[in-house]
């Protein structure tokens, strides 16, 4: 990560500070809810919870912790799928681009994109759990006359207790993510340029790339890769529908204490947010010592010259992954259309009895309601996100003022801390400061959630940006300003509406932080589709996992595809 | 329970008008007029919340209340909120109104002074309610004391899918059942409600003195008294769906299951939901319901309103349209909720009970007299126990 802190311009009228304030003003205007919500993590995992008659702090909440039996298996479960789903996304993502990026195959590729980031992750996780289920899509399609079975087999397929399940949901879902990331910052490692060398000196093509281009990437998509990880460990929906539970993993464990009627037992809960975060910790940690280790072993493979496999082997191998992983989410997406429409449907019919409107019919009218309060926050809660992300950054490059490592991780907070155990606490601070329930509290807690993924989205491409590009326009007579505005941004137009577009579908995803702090004024898409959930309608999950999935297809189909049509006629700019 | 409600009203004294004595019915009409109720409920049912949406239009049309459902993904999320507004200190104005509650939330929510009441028992419809003969006045054995008021009658039924198989019995035939027909079976994974009810259900049909269960379990020998049912758990689990290393995480997912013809037996807490759900394309219209010999358990779903409710007027007055016979009747009907009522239907006058003889019991409920007696709900003290070691012994091997 290069920083360039570029002298201010001299000679001119000062004007309004502004910008050297943003950093401090973004800590500040986030330091009250994520304080307050870890303050509400923490007390009650000490046993404080005056609600609740609690004063005394202790360690009882921890140790009914370590008395659960299912403790050391469900820490087991979190650890092994985060860190399996993680490095099976991230080289998954990498063959990917290393077969198939500069091609004309990638177009397909980058087109089906949207779509797959558009899905949630929970209507995904359903989709898929209804394609590989013993009684699904997949053994219907087969039934009876290949499998010779009029009733589905007892195979533990989903909710395995290894979470190979929930490990391929998670999987299929974040390889999109990455692919994106990578995408958005391909335009800075000047690839082309570097694969051509590359080949020229006889590597073949998937070698080339990973010497020459996935080390400056990496480099970019870190953070992105880290935020895979954090949420792969913590996430409670895909987990709950794909993966074990006897017992879950502890995200799950955790939620279900929250839930729990015995209200005592929301401190246990506590105490099980601050392991899991102790356990995101130590992953994280566990991941950077993976790549150093990985990065002495690729430069040993770099220096030793080794041409590498020449066949077309890897590039069908990743084809065929892109292929598994598109399928998967897409043939899931396509199961909750048909489910939407569908009248009776059992087992083993490879379609439903009749085609029915009605599910339509029943949610549509509130539907459009929903779909305009939904875009309205998830605009505006990815706007000034995007917002304060590019002035932080902007601030950074032309005074050099780094938002420190403290602040960095309180920023961040809000994705490793389980979103039930860290919601009650960042409820209190909204309703200490006397917010009125509604859209515009509602819009500002999406914002703690949204803001850590806008900025690390656009963070290291921000950063990758060649600084000698601004050196040439100076000399030209631009300022600081006309730097920003006239190259910079437009430059970076890619990196700009991809960390939009993920704010926006961040905001979309938002159930408990809608919930609770619009205390209950605001419904949402999501808001609507988790209750439904919760009662395991497949019809009227179907109609909202498509409506979910609309709210947030347009901003990451503008994200994909303007870039390239704005920079059609710029050779140098038809990675971004 | 009234201190946080002395306590409110004393710092704020000028707000006396919007808290209405419920005896002076007239009182409450004349505030609830123009208040919006926020009903925190369940959202997981299309029914029920069409029937949600129903009763709104009809509070709006008599009373001038307005009803906005707030759909809640689980309970706990609208106790999550009025939680968080005592811990701010925001006893007055609450966010929540009126709360679709269950027996154990009613009884943590009483027990941390976060409900209203008592109320129930002053609503005008209350004088329609069949207090002998329906669990109305406890709620898992806690006495609800006018703090909650009831709206739908439950009782234990087991739906079956009749191409498969034929109503059992008792207990020791369900085991016999699972053995010949393995995998075929299961329940909601224990602390989830139905699951735990399916054990107390099993408990009740394999101890030899039921009254001992309706006592707190510390003054019986709680390991002799459970040793049967754990002896049971144990011979059945390895012939449950997935042999016991999978649950249902749900009563809906467990109906999901049927629907999908991977198991043929299952408990429900509703003796009209088979019905309700055949007519949804829930499940197939070969699903039949049955009672198991010596009677099933028994409850209520109540609604309850929170301490620091700000319509607290209009909230009484939902909780009364609950009760009216108008309303319990359209419940009752299979394609519309297919809910039991809390009402004495003999005693209603006769244009009303007409409304109940109109309603059709639906293609697989059974009638009151095969629904057979009602079990109380075991003191809840069983209920803990019993969870905490199923979970030691069965959720947590893999």
């Amino acid at each position: 990560m290069r920083a360039r802190a570029l002298p201010a311009p001299a000679g001119r009228a000062p004007r309004p500070r502004l910008l050297p304030a943003v950093p401090l003003l973004t800590v500040a205007m986030l330091t009250l809810p994520v304080g307050a919500g870890l303050l509400g993590t923490a007390l009650p995992a000490i046993g404080v919870m005056p609600a609740l008659g609690r004063i005394e702090p202790g360690f009882g909440p921890l140790r009914d912790l370590l008395a659960w039996p299912g403790l050391g298996a469900a820490a087991r479960l979190s650890v092994t799928t985060g860190l399996a789903a993680t490095a099976l996304a991230l080289a998954v993502t990498v063959a990917i681009l290393a077969s198939w990026s500069e091609t004309r195959a990638f177009g397909v590729i980058r087109r089906a994109l949207a779509p797959l980031l558009s899905v949630p992750h929970a209507a995904a996780a359903f989709g898929l759990a209804f394609l590989i289920a013993p009684s699904g899509w997949a053994m219907r399609a087969l039934s009876p006359w290949a499998t010779g079975l009029e009733r589905p087999p007892d195979w533990l397929v989903v909710q395995d207790p290894w979470g190979v399940a929930l490990t391929a949901g998670l999987v299929a879902k974040e390889v999109p993510f990455l692919l994106l990331m990578s995408i958005a910052a391909l335009g800075q490692t000047d690839a082309r340029r570097a694969v051509t060398v590359a080949r020229s000196l006889g590597h073949g093509r998937e070698a080339g790339w990973l010497r020459a281009v996935f080390p400056r990437l990496y480099a970019q998509i870190r953070l992105p890769v880290y935020v895979v990880l954090a949420y792969s460990m913590t996430v409670v929906d895909v987990a709950a529908i794909l993966g074990p539970n006897t017992p879950p993993t502890l995200s799950v464990q955790i939620v279900r204490w929250m839930n729990d009627p015995d209200l005592a037992l929301r401190l246990r809960a506590a105490a099980g947010a601050v392991v899991q975060l102790a356990l995101v910790a130590g992953a994280l940690a566990l991941w950077r010592a993976g790549e150093a280790a990985v990065a002495s072993l690729g430069r040993a493979w770099v220096r030793s010259g080794r041409r590498g496999p020449r066949g077309r082997w890897p590039a069908a191998l990743s084809l065929a992954l892109a292929g598994v992983v598109a399928g998967a989410v897409l043939a899931g997406l396509g199961v909750l259309a048909l489910w939407s429409v569908a009248a009776f449907w059992s087992f083993p019919d490879a379609a439903p009895e009749a085609l029915t409107l009605r599910s339509w019919a029943r949610h549509g009218p509130e539907l459009l309601r929903l779909l305009a309060t939904t875009g309205a926050i998830a605009g505006l809660a990815a706007l000034a996100a995007l917002l304060l992300a590019v002035g932080c950054l902007e601030a950074e490059t032309r005074h050099g003022l780094r938002i420190g490592r403290g602040g960095l991780w309180l920023l961040y907070a809000p994705l490793l801390v389980p979103q039930v155990a860290f919601l009650p606490g960042l409820q209190a601070a909204f309703l200490a400061t006397g917010t009125t329930p509604g859209l515009a509290a509602v819009t500002a807690a999406h914002l703690v959630f949204v803001f850590p993924y806008v900025f690390l989205s656009l963070g290291d491409p921000w950063r990758a940006w060649d600084a000698r590009l601004a050196t040439a326009a100076r000399s030209l007579g631009a300022g600081a300003e006309g730097v920003l505005w006239r190259v910079r941004l437009p430059m970076l137009l890619g990196p700009l509406l991809t960390a939009f577009a993920v704010g926006v579908a961040v905001s979309v995803g938002q159930y408990l932080p809608t919930l609770l702090v619009g205390g209950g004024r605001v419904a949402t898409v999501t808001t609507e589709a988790v209750a439904l959930a919760a009662g395991g309608d497949r019809r009227a999950i179907g109609v909202h996992a498509l409506a979910q999935t609309g709210a947030a297809l347009l901003p990451f189909a503008l994200a994909l595809t303007l870039p390239r049509l704005v920079w059609r006629n710029r050779r140098g700019m038809q990675d971004a | 329970m009234i201190r946080p409600l002395a306590a409110a009203l004393a710092a704020l004294p000028g707000l006396a008008l919007a808290e209405p004595d419920p005896a002076d019915w007239g009182a409450v009409l004349g505030t609830a007029e123009g208040q919006t109720v926020y009903w925190n409920a369940w959202g997981g049912s299309t029914a029920t919340n069409e029937f949600i949406a129903w009763v709104g239009d009809r509070v709006a049309a008599d009373h001038g209340v307005t009803v906005e459902h707030v759909k809640l993904a689980d309970t706990a999320d609208a106790v999550s909120r009025v939680l968080a507004e005592k811990t701010a200190g925001q006893d007055t104005g609450g966010a929540v109104d009126l709360i679709w509650i269950n027996g154990e939330n009613f009884a943590a929510m009483k027990e941390a002074g976060l409900l209203f009441g008592p109320f129930a028992e002053d609503l005008p419809n209350w004088r329609h309610v069949d207090t002998d003969g329906k669990p109305v006045r406890t709620d898992f054995t806690v006495p609800t004391e006018g703090y909650e008021s009831p709206w739908a009658a439950a009782q234990v039924v087991f739906m079956y899918d009749s191409a498969d198989m034929a109503p059992l019995p008792s207990m020791a035939a369900l085991l016999d059942w699972a053995e010949a027909n393995p995998g075929r079976f299961t329940y909601p994974q224990p602390p989830d409600f139905l699951g735990a009810t399916f054990l107390k259900q099993a408990l009740y049909g394999l101890v030899d003195d039921p009254d001992v269960l309706l006592r707190p379990a510390d003054e019986a020998d709680y390991a002799a008294v459970t040793a049967p049912l754990w002896d049971f758990v144990d011979d059945l689990t390895p012939h449950l769906w997935r042999q016991g290393r999978a649950y249902p995480q749900s009563g809906p997912r467990q109906i999901q299951l049927m629907a999908d013809d991977e198991i043929d037996l299952a408990i429900s807490f509703s003796p009209g939901e088979a019905s309700a759900a055949i007519a949804d394309f829930q499940l197939p219209d070969t699903v039949r319901t049955f009672v198991p010999e010596g009677g099933t358990i028994g409850n209520a779903s109540f609604v309850a309103i929170p301490y620091n409710a700000s319509a607290r007027a209009g909230a009484m007055v939902v909780a009364n349209f609950l009760l009216s016979p108008e309303a319990q009747a359209r419940a009752l009907d299979p394609e519309i909720l297919g809910y039991g009522t809390v009402l004495d239907v003999a005693a209603l006058p006769p244009a009303d009970r007409a409304r109940f003889e109109e309603v059709p019991l639906g293609v697989a409920t059974l009638s009151p007299d095969e629904l057979g007696p009602t079990l109380p709900e075991p003191h809840p003290s069983w209920m803990e126990r019993i969870e905490a070691d199923w979970i030691a012994r069965f959720g947590t091997r893999d």
